[in-house]
Parts: structure tokens; C-alpha cells; sequence
């Protein structure tokens, strides 16, 4: 593994970036090129990251590097380095590998639209912003990263910026980031403050080394790891800032694929695997795992009622993020870690697949107005049913390993962690086939212009729905197999320090409880949504709740939006802007103008009268120097 | 002759010329004024000059002269152009500059 080899697969998409960004006006005759170019940049960064993983593999050690300084000062330096491990490894195969299906669905999926070479431009952006993210040996450089997605992601969720919604959710998104993101930089400036370096390796070893504990005490490290956390709930989208990621559905669906559900947020997952050995020491794992699994919780009953796909696709997504930090918070890195690249590969699956059904269903997204797809779109139906097989934990595909282990270690941790998640299993795997019955299943219920050119989507859309079928089915298998003893926590165990929860009970157990919950919510939702779609008006008290999902967004609305809009209104503008700023300036005008005022009157027209004091002056001036000097 | 009275003459020329440009109301007469202001230091230069036995000074009349001749154009001009817009060339009356 070499510095070169790094340096091409961090720079490949930011040179696709600046190919279809400056230029893109010249490729837009031919719509095909800039979306090739974009698509084969990442390809580059998917072959580097191959060769990358292989050489890890077969047995390389760890790369880290610093390729130069980026800032000094006294006492300090940041800089461009970059850390390669197997954590690394795995999170650039997801990024690049789902990142570069994802290209190629997008050449078909975004085909005549006006801004189809920005779009390429954007994305690229953002899989280098993702690389960085995730290369970076510091903290600032994750931070770069960090930043780079969000900005990424607010450009792609108001992609159609005429239309008033997305760029509303835009604003949101960034806006709710910029809550954690402030966590996240107090977080480094407490790590700093206590460590004098943001360097992961430096930082670790000092940590670990007992006389840190002497200085500085573990309390610094509480704040500085719960303060991060703070930054991975805006970008993981937990409670309570878990309200922008369903509105970012506003974003063309390969975005929503891409960033909102396989990589971006995902970036708290890794940050909190990353920074393992703190999160260690400090013991704030606990609050990690409750905080994941009550929005785990609350975001699947939520996305029980909801009618709109994607609308349920992203509440899944916040719920499955609730997931992996409960995997993280109770000290199973790698099982948090290896639950977010199958739910990436199959999450990702069942946003491109709704894509396909979008774009048959001319950006129809209603549920209640499809139905009985299944004969019309064969190869959409079998790979959402295989990603929502996966995601409902379906014994033997990808999700049912992950969220095994997720749980299995939950229970040594805290069972009633468990219990709270196994539930959730239940209510996802119900929602999820809700979702299948309802579009896929029983009678027709498009209207007619639309049912007339109803189609399977063209092969550049489906050929990557069906290579990401595969994994979304099997590398639960490939990599889970063993449980604790698997191939992923083998690859992994250099990276995370010593697991110390309890693996107690028998693993053969576990699944097959969990097994059971899954077939028993598929069941149910059989039951229930295969005869009939369901009903326009919400039937009970509680039903009602979940529809308008708990009112969060209205609460948030009167208790946080509109006192800030009041403030900026009444104090802000009319007192202090209106008031003391314009009072200012006003008055410095105003006393120029009496001044002024006094002054005009020595202007009166007359030239003689200007004379005449002219002629004074020089006799004055005359006088001074004849008789005074 | 001595000097002193080419350069009282100068003087008195010069002051005259002050006095006419005061109290006069006429922007014409005010203007002859001042071409006699110029003569009169026109007059003291030459009377220095032959005075000191050096050419400098005549030098320099011919230049002031040159000078007076191109401001009797404008000024007339300017003058004229006034009397067009205001139908007086009375300077108590042109004050629109008033502040």
C-alpha cells in the first residue's frame, strides 16, 4: 500500500468534480460523457480501494501517514495524513462500491434532466468529501470531511432548487446539522484542550497510558466523547435532530440512496467506532446505546403509518442508524460497524429500487395509488423483496447476522436494550412487507394514464438493482458467519479495543428468536395489507399520532422556531437593527446635516462677497508678515 | 526715473482695480478690473526688470499677457452664455448658488 495509491483514490471523484463542474457546459451536448466521466472516476477510487483492501488482507500492516503540515503554530500542528486500517478498508469498499452502482443507476435515472452534469458534479464532490471523511488520521481531517458531506448533501437535497419544498429541506438539513456539528467542534476543541493533538494514534495511546487519568481525569473525556456523540446525532439523524433526514427525501432518489441512507449518515457510526478507545474509558457507550435504541424504536413506529415510500424507507434508516449505535454504544464495534455495511448495501438497494418504481410511476410516490406492480416490474419487485427479506432479518440474508449480533450483545449489555430492540425487529419487519404488499401486491389501484406506460426500468437502472442484490443478500453470510469468531470480526480486531460485553447465552437461541419476530411481522403485515391498501383516514387516537409522526416537527416548530423567528423579529431587527444600528448611523447623518446646515450660510452666491473675504484674507496674511516678522 | 514710482503707480493701479472688482455690479466692469490688476503687476514686473538689468521679468509680461488674452475670451464668453440664460449680468443677481 503506497502514499501514491491513496493520494489517486482520495483525488479520482474531486478530479470528476472539477471535470463536470467547470466544464460541464461543454458536455452538455452529450449528457452520456459527463455522466461516464463521473461514473468512472469513482470507478478509479473503487479498484484503489480493492487493491487497498487486498493488500490489508493478505496481511499488511496499518498505513499512516502525514503528507504535510497543514497548519503550525506554537505547540501545535495539524495535518494532511491519512490512516488506513481495516475499518478504513471497509468504510471506502461501501463508499466507493455502492458509491459507484449508485453513478451508474443515476446515468439512467437522472437522463434529460436540466441539471444532469451539476448533479454528476455534486456527487463526485461528495465521494471524495465521504473519503476524506474516512481517511483522515486526525480529527480536523474527519471534520473536513465531515463538513464537505453536509454540504453535499444540502446541495443534492435542494437539487431542484425551483421547487420550494427542496430547497426548505435543504436549509432544514443544514441547518439541524449545524447543531450537532457545533457539538462535534467543541467535542475537538475539549479533546485538544486536554491531548494538545487531534492525531487519532497520538491521541489513543495517551489515553490509554494511565497517567492521562492522573491529569486530567476521565470527566474530560465524558464531556468530550458525549459532545461528539452530539455531532453524530445531527449527521446519524437520532433523537432529537432526527427530523431533517426524512424531509431530505426531497433529493433525487439516488441521492437519498447514496448519502441519506448508505454513507453520510453513517458517518456518526464510524466516528464513534473510530473513537472506540475513548468512548471506552470514558463509559458513555450507555448513553450511546439508549439514545440508538429509542430512536430505533420510535423512528419504525413512526414509519408504520406512513404512506409515502420513501417517507418509510427513511424512517427505517434513522431506525436502522439506531441500530448500529446501539451496536457501538454497548462496546460491539465491529457488529455496529458490520450491521452498516449490509444495512448499506441493502438500504441502498431499496432506495434505487423505489427510484425504478418512481420513475414508472411518473415520481408517483403515494403508495395507495399503486398496487399489483409486480406483473408490470418483475426485476424492481424481486430486489425490493430481497433488500426488505434482508432488512426484516430473514434468516440467512444480511440483516439477520447483523442485527443478530447487534442484539445478541445488547442482552450482555443490557436487556432491556434488547427487549426494546427486538421489538423494533418486529415492527420493521412489518412495516417493511406493509410497504411490499401494498405497491407490489393485490389489485391496481394506478390510475389509468399513468398504468398505460407503466414499465420496467431501462437495463442501465436495473443491472445495478441486481448487482446490488447480491451482496444485499449474501455478505451477511460471507462476512457473519461464526457470530463473534466471524470473518468480519477477524479482519476487524485490530481496530477496536478488546470487546468486554458479555457473550452469554447461546448464540442458536438468539437467531432463532429473532427469526421468529421477523416471519411474525411478515406474517402479520400479510394479514393485514395483501387483500386491501390502507385507509385514507387514520382509525384511532394512536394511529393519528403516529401519521403526524408525534407532532415532532410542530413541537420543534412552536418551541424552537418560532421563538428564534420572534427574537430575530422583534429584538433583532426592529430593536437592535432598527434601533440601535440604524439609530447610529442615522444620527452621525444627522449631525453632519447640522453642521452643515450652520456652515451654508457662509455659501451666499454673491461672488463679491466671496471676494471681499478672499481680499481680507490677503491683507490680513499681508499685515502678518509685514509688521510681525 | 527711479523705481519707487513705476511701482506706486503699479500700487495704485493694482488697488484701484481691487476696489472696482468690490463694488462694482457690472460683471463687464468687473472684468476690466481685473485686467487692470494684471497690468499693474504686468507694470511692476517690467519696472523691476529694467531696474535689475535682466530679462526675466519681460519674459514673463508676455506670458501674463498671453494668460489675459485667453481669459478675455472665456470670460467674455462665459459671460455672455450668462447674460442668455439670466437677462442680466448683474452679479447680485446671479446667485444661484446660494447654499
Amino acid at each position: 500500500m503506497s502514499k501514491e495509491l491513496i493520494v489517486v483514490l482520495l483525488v479520482a471523484p474531486l478530479v470528476g468534480f472539477l471535470i463536470n463542474g467547470l466544464f460541464g457546459k461543454w458536455l452538455k451536448g452529450s449528457e452520456k460523457l459527463s455522466g461516464w466521466i463521473g461514473t468512472l472516476v469513482v470507478l478509479v477510487s473503487l479498484v484503489c480501494s480493492i487493491i487497498v483492501f487486498a493488500s490489508l488482507h493478505g496481511g499488511a500492516a496499518p498505513f499512516d501517514e502525514t503528507l504535510y503540515e497543514w497548519i503550525t503554530g506554537e505547540g501545535f500542528a495539524f495535518n494532511i495524513g491519512f490512516h488506513v486500517d481495516a475499518l478504513t478498508a471497509v468504510m471506502l469498499l461501501v463508499i466507493t462500491g455502492v458509491g459507484f452502482l449508485i453513478h451508474v443507476y443515476s446515468i439512467g435515472y437522472m437522463h434529460g434532466d436540466e441539471g444532469y452534469t451539476r448533479y454528476f458534479a455534486y456527487l463526485n464532490l461528495f465521494v471524495f468529501a465521504m473519503l476524506i471523511l474516512v481517511l483522515g488520521n486526525n480529527y480536523l481531517m474527519m471534520f473536513v470531511g465531515w463538513e464537505g458531506v453536509g454540504l453535499c448533501s444540502y446541495l443534492l437535497i435542494g437539487f431542484w432548487y425551483d421547487k420550494q419544498s427542496a430547497t426548505d429541506a435543504g436549509k432544514k438539513a443544514f441547518i439541524v446539522n449545524r447543531i450537532g456539528d457545533f457539538g462535534f467542534l467543541l467535542g475537538m476543541f475539549t479533546l485538544f484542550a486536554a491531548f494538545g493533538t487531534l492525531d487519532f494514534g497520538t491521541m489513543f495511546d495517551a489515553a490509554e497510558a494511565d497517567n492521562f487519568q492522573k491529569v486530567f481525569g476521565a470527566s474530560t473525556l465524558v464531556i468530550a466523547t458525549l459532545l461528539l456523540f452530539v455531532g453524530a446525532i445531527g449527521k446519524s439523524a437520532q433523537i432529537p435532530l432526527y427530523v431533517w433526514l426524512p424531509d431530505a427525501m426531497e433529493g433525487p432518489t439516488p441521492v437519498s440512496a447514496l448519502i441519506h441512507a448508505a454513507t453520510m449518515v453513517t458517518a456518526g457510526v464510524y466516528m464513534i467506532a473510530r473513537s472506540a478507545v475513548l468512548y471506552e474509558i470514558a463509559h458513555t457507550g450507555q448513553v450511546v446505546a439508549w439514545i440508538g435504541v429509542l430512536t430505533a424504536f420510535f423512528a419504525a413506529t413512526i414509519a408504520l403509518t406512513q404512506n409515502d415510500i420513501k417517507r418509510i424507507l427513511a424512517y427505517s434508516t434513522v431506525s436502522q442508524l439506531g441500530y448500529m449505535f446501539v451496536g457501538v454504544g454497548v462496546g460491539a464495534y465491529a457488529s455496529g460497524v458490520f450491521h452498516l455495511v449490509t444495512h448499506a448495501f441493502f438500504k441502498g438497494l431499496m432506495f434505487l429500487t423505489a427510484g425504478s418504481v418512481m420513475h414508472a410511476m411518473a415520481n408517483e410516490l403515494d403508495m395507495r395509488k399503486m398496487g399489483g406492480l409486480k406483473s408490470k416490474m418483475p426485476i424492481t419487485h424481486l430486489t425490493f423483496l430481497v433488500g426488505a427479506l434482508a432488512i426484516a432479518g430473514f434468516p440467512f440474508l444480511s440483516g439477520f447476522w447483523s442485527k443478530d449480533e447487534i442484539l445478541h450483545s445488547a442482552w450482555g449489555s443490557n436487556p432491556l436494550i434488547y427487549g426494546i430492540g427486538l421489538v423494533t425487529a418486529f415492527l420493521t419487519a412489518f412495516y417493511m412487507f406493509r410497504l411490499i404488499f401494498v405497491t407490489f401486491y393485490g389489485e391496481s389501484r394506478v390510475e389509468p394514464e399513468v398504468a398505460s406506460h407503466l414499465h420496467e426500468s431501462p437495463p442501465v437502472m436495473w443491472v445495478p438493482l441486481a448487482i446490488l442484490a447480491i451482496p444485499s443478500a449474501l455478505i451477511g453470510l460471507l462476512l457473519g458467519w461464526g457470530g463473534h469468531e466471524s470473518w468480519f470480526h477477524e479482519f476487524t480486531k485490530n481496530v477496536f479495543p478488546e470487546a468486554h460485553h458479555d457473550a452469554s447465552g447461546n448464540v442458536l437461541v438468539f437467531m432463532a428468536i429473532s427469526s421468529v419476530v421477523g416471519l411474525a411481522g411478515i406474517a402479520f403485515a400479510w394479514r393485514r395489507y395483501s387483500k386491501r391498501a390502507p385507509s385514507d383516514e387514520p382509525t384511532g387516537t394512536f394511529h393519528g399520532l403516529l401519521a403526524n409522526k408525534y407532532y415532532v416537527d410542530e413541537v420543534y416548530n412552536a418551541l424552537i422556531v418560532q421563538p428564534v423567528k420572534n427574537g430575530s423579529h422583534f429584538l433583532l431587527w426592529k430593536l437592535v437593527d432598527n434601533g440601535v444600528i440604524d439609530g447610529i448611523v442615522n444620527g452621525v447623518a444627522a449631525l453632519i446635516r447640522f453642521i452643515g446646515g450652520l456652515l451654508r450660510r457662509l455659501q451666499t452666491g454673491l461672488v463679491q462677497a466671496y471676494i471681499i473675504s478672499m481680499v481680507l484674507g490677503i491683507v490680513l496674511f499681508l499685515a502678518y508678515y509685514l509688521f510681525f516678522t | 526715473m527711479a523705481l519707487e514710482y513705476y511701482l506706486v503707480l503699479s500700487a495704485l493701479l493694482f488697488t484701484t482695480g481691487v476696489i472696482g472688482v468690490l463694488i462694482r455690479r457690472n460683471a463687464i466692469i468687473i472684468f476690466m478690473c481685473i485686467e487692470l490688476m494684471l497690468n499693474a503687476a504686468n507694470l511692476a514686473f517690467v519696472a523691476i526688470s529694467r531696474s535689475l538689468g535682466e530679462a526675466t521679468g519681460q519674459v514673463f509680461v508676455f506670458f501674463v499677457m498671453t494668460v489675459a488674452a485667453a481669459e478675455v475670451a472665456i470670460g467674455l464668453a462665459i459671460i455672455v452664455s450668462v447674460f442668455k440664460h439670466q437677462q442680466t449680468i448683474n452679479v447680485d443677481e446671479v446667485n444661484s448658488l446660494k447654499g
